[in-house]
């Protein structure tokens, strides 16, 4: 094996070790030390101080709403998301190639734009907001804006694993479980579920890291509020203008913490993925 | 149960699927939807199952209109090309899915399920891998288990959609046999979409042949083969041999080849189709056919020898094949570059504008006497 790979193109042992101490140097300086520091700068005053700093009632009242806010969206975006992937996988419709297209305008519109765009459509001055005022209603710097942008900042996640996996598996095992007299909820419960329950679980996994993390677009819509509007991510730039740098690297290692979390679980299912695969090969055993 | 197909025409956009077909499925009869892909067999099939709706016409079980009835309900067992296995659920729990999908009332209760799935899988000779999940099972294995999973419910109509596709030849003949006896033993009206001429001759009982959305011939497999009813069915079914001339007189004549026909038609374009067991080989030209080739290459594997022989003196769209014994050709062996000539027993004529072919004989005692011995 060694002996024919040192014959490739640019696998030479010197363009091999340059090409790899690269990677792992850039890896360790912008990535791995930055994470590092995060946690000892958080626990640079102790144990006890950095607890004191979380006890915080603004901290508390952040770390909750974070958390509403993704139990909120991550429901939201399951349920749309394999609405979505089951309507342009299962269904040939005018518009379909569109509809995939326009999944992907939250990642290509910077988050900032989004949350002004919610602002100008829902706010007090804005074409629905105006009309909402009316009935007393307000979207805009509450936590049911904060929970639109980030619904909108997350929305393709769920929808983008499922549609290349529901097109790869086809529909065919739904059409045997119709014609074997299952009901739509029964082939859904016991067919696509099944078939897709890892790619929805890593869905939801990128979900919520993304809609626990959001700034830019919370950070228009939310006015700031401390103890009020404040979601976590805001909370460690406000702690961290006010000077509170303990404070702020404690909020962040939680952050950090969910991160670590999320890689983790994303790694595991990866993992796990990658087993059912080896497990059912392309070519057919031998009987 | 007996299966009427009545006027069925389907649109995918603008293409036209299926041209007004209707055709009667008897009772307990294993038919064949035989074309080439794209001619609307397996939409047909579909269609009937109720996988497919269709623009215009109906579909009937035993006289029973079943166009609006949803597949769910229409009691069928359908095999799938790339059988379609739930890959997640065991082979005893594929095999029992439509059981535990009946309604309530209908239900067996959870240990006559079980009872059925061993029948079943003892059927497909096949316990030992109930609880193997399908991606370890071989294509034979999982087309077994595909048939077991949709005979569970026993539906009175099963249709599968090239069952044997995807499988390699050896398999492929076993599981012929082995569901040919699965259907005299169960007397199901069976369906099945094939585009393999073979298959479809060997199994079925009735060969529904379709071209581009329409039904060419319906016939059993041996009319079918004998008197074909179009040029399309003649050339998808097994190898013809081709003499396009002009009829002057009573012979057919292109370049050098000629026939001596029978009968005296006018004077038109005509084409004579002859299958590659109905020609003979001779040294010289008969009184009735002069049909010069030069033989091109023998292939002695098989049942009998296939001579490939190119026409010398006149043109064929195709080389021409001739099957002779390997008897005969011991006698008198070919070898490439031989001259030989080529003399009809049973032809096809199809006159310039016919549909229709016209059977024709000859008397082969004409040429044996005059041309002495031949192959």
């Amino acid at each position: 094996m060694r002996a024919h790979t040192a014959h490739r193109i640019a696998s030479a042992p010197w363009i091999r070790r340059t090409l790899i101490s690269l990677a792992l140097v850039i890896t360790v300086v912008m990535l791995v030390i930055p994470l590092v520091v995060i946690f000892a700068q958080a626990f640079s005053t102790g144990w006890q101080a950095y607890m004191d700093n979380l006890a915080d009632e603004y901290t508390l009242h952040a770390i909750g709403l974070t958390l509403f806010v993704a139990a909120l969206t991550v429901p939201i975006n399951l349920v749309f998301g394999t609405a979505l992937a089951w309507a342009v996988t299962r269904f040939r419709f005018p518009g379909r190639k569109l509809l995939i297209t326009l999944i992907d305008i939250p990642f290509a519109v910077s988050p900032v734009v989004a949350g002004l765009l919610y602002l100008l459509l829902y706010g007090r001055n804005g074409w629905v907001g105006q009309w909402l005022g009316q009935y007393d209603i307000q979207l805009m710097f509450s936590w049911p804006g904060i929970v639109m942008v980030t619904v909108f900042v997350t929305c393709p996640f769920v929808a983008r694993e499922l549609i290349p996996l529901m097109q790869q598996q086809g529909s065919e095992e739904e059409e045997a479980g119709v014609v074997l007299g299952a009901s739509g909820w029964r082939i859904f419960r016991r067919i696509t579920l099944p078939n897709i329950k890892w790619a929805l679980i890593y869905g939801v996994v990128l979900t919520n890291a993304r809609a626990v993390g959001e700034f830019g677009a919370v950070s228009v819509v939310s006015g700031n509020i401390r103890g009020q509007t404040n979601t976590l991510p805001l909370h460690v730039e406000l702690l961290y203008q006010d000077y509170n740098v303990v404070g702020a690297f404690a909020s962040a290692s939680l952050l950090a913490g969910i991160a670590i979390l999320t890689l983790a679980v994303k790694g595991a299912v990866e993992w796990r993925q990658s087993r059912i695969k080896a497990n059912a090969p392309d070519e057919e055993p031998k009987p | 149960m007996s299966i009427v197909v009545d006027g069925i025409s389907k649109y995918f956009g603008n293409f036209q699927a299926l041209h007004d077909v209707s055709l009667e499925l008897p009772e307990g009869k294993l038919t064949a939807l035989l074309g080439p892909s794209g001619s609307g067999k397996t939409t047909l099939l579909r269609i009937i199952a109720g996988l497919e709706s269709a623009e215009r016409g109906r579909i009937l079980f035993n006289g029973q209109d079943v166009t609006a009835l949803h597949v769910r309900d229409r009691n069928i067992g359908f095999v799938f090309q790339h059988y379609a296995l739930f890959r997640h659920l065991t082979v005893a729990q594929n095999i029992a899915f439509g059981l535990d999908a009946l309604p309530r009332r209908e239900r067996p209760s959870k240990p006559e399920i079980r009872k059925r799935v061993a029948e079943l899988l003892e059927m497909i000779q096949l316990p030992h891998l109930a609880n193997r999940y399908p991606s370890q099972l071989s294509g034979g294995q999982k087309q077994r288990v595909a048939l077991a999973r949709a005979l569970a419910t026993q539906p009175r109509i099963l249709l599968l959609d090239e069952p044997f596709g995807a499988l390699d030849a050896r398999v492929r003949k076993d599981l012929r046999r082995w569901l040919r006896a699965l259907h005299d033993e169960f007397h199901f009206t069976s369906v099945f979409v094939t585009h393999d001429q073979e298959e479809a001759l060997e199994l079925s009982d009735q060969v529904v042949v379709m071209s581009q959305g329409r039904v060419e011939q319906v016939d059993a497999p041996a009319a079918l083969y004998a008197r074909p009813d179009s040029r399309f069915v003649f050339d998808f079914l097994g190898h013809v041999n081709v003499l396009s001339g002009r009829i002057q007189g009573q012979v057919l004549r292109q370049g050098e080849a000629w026939v001596r026909l029978p009968g005296q038609p006018p004077e038109q374009d005509a084409q004579l189709y002859l299958r590659p067991h109905e020609v003979r080989l001779v040294p010289k030209p008969t009184p009735h056919a002069c049909l010069p080739f030069t033989v091109e290459a023998v292939s002695l594997i098989g049942a009998e020898v296939r001579v490939e022989l190119s026409p010398a003196g006149w043109e064929s769209e195709e080389i021409w094949e001739v099957g002779i014994s390997h008897g005969e050709f011991a006698r008198q062996p070919l070898a490439r570059g031989d001259r030989w000539y080529a003399t009809p027993d049973v032809g096809h004529l199809f006159l310039a504008h016919a549909e229709k072919p016209d059977t024709l004989h000859w008397e082969p005692a004409h040429y044996l006497e005059a041309a002495g011995s031949g192959i």
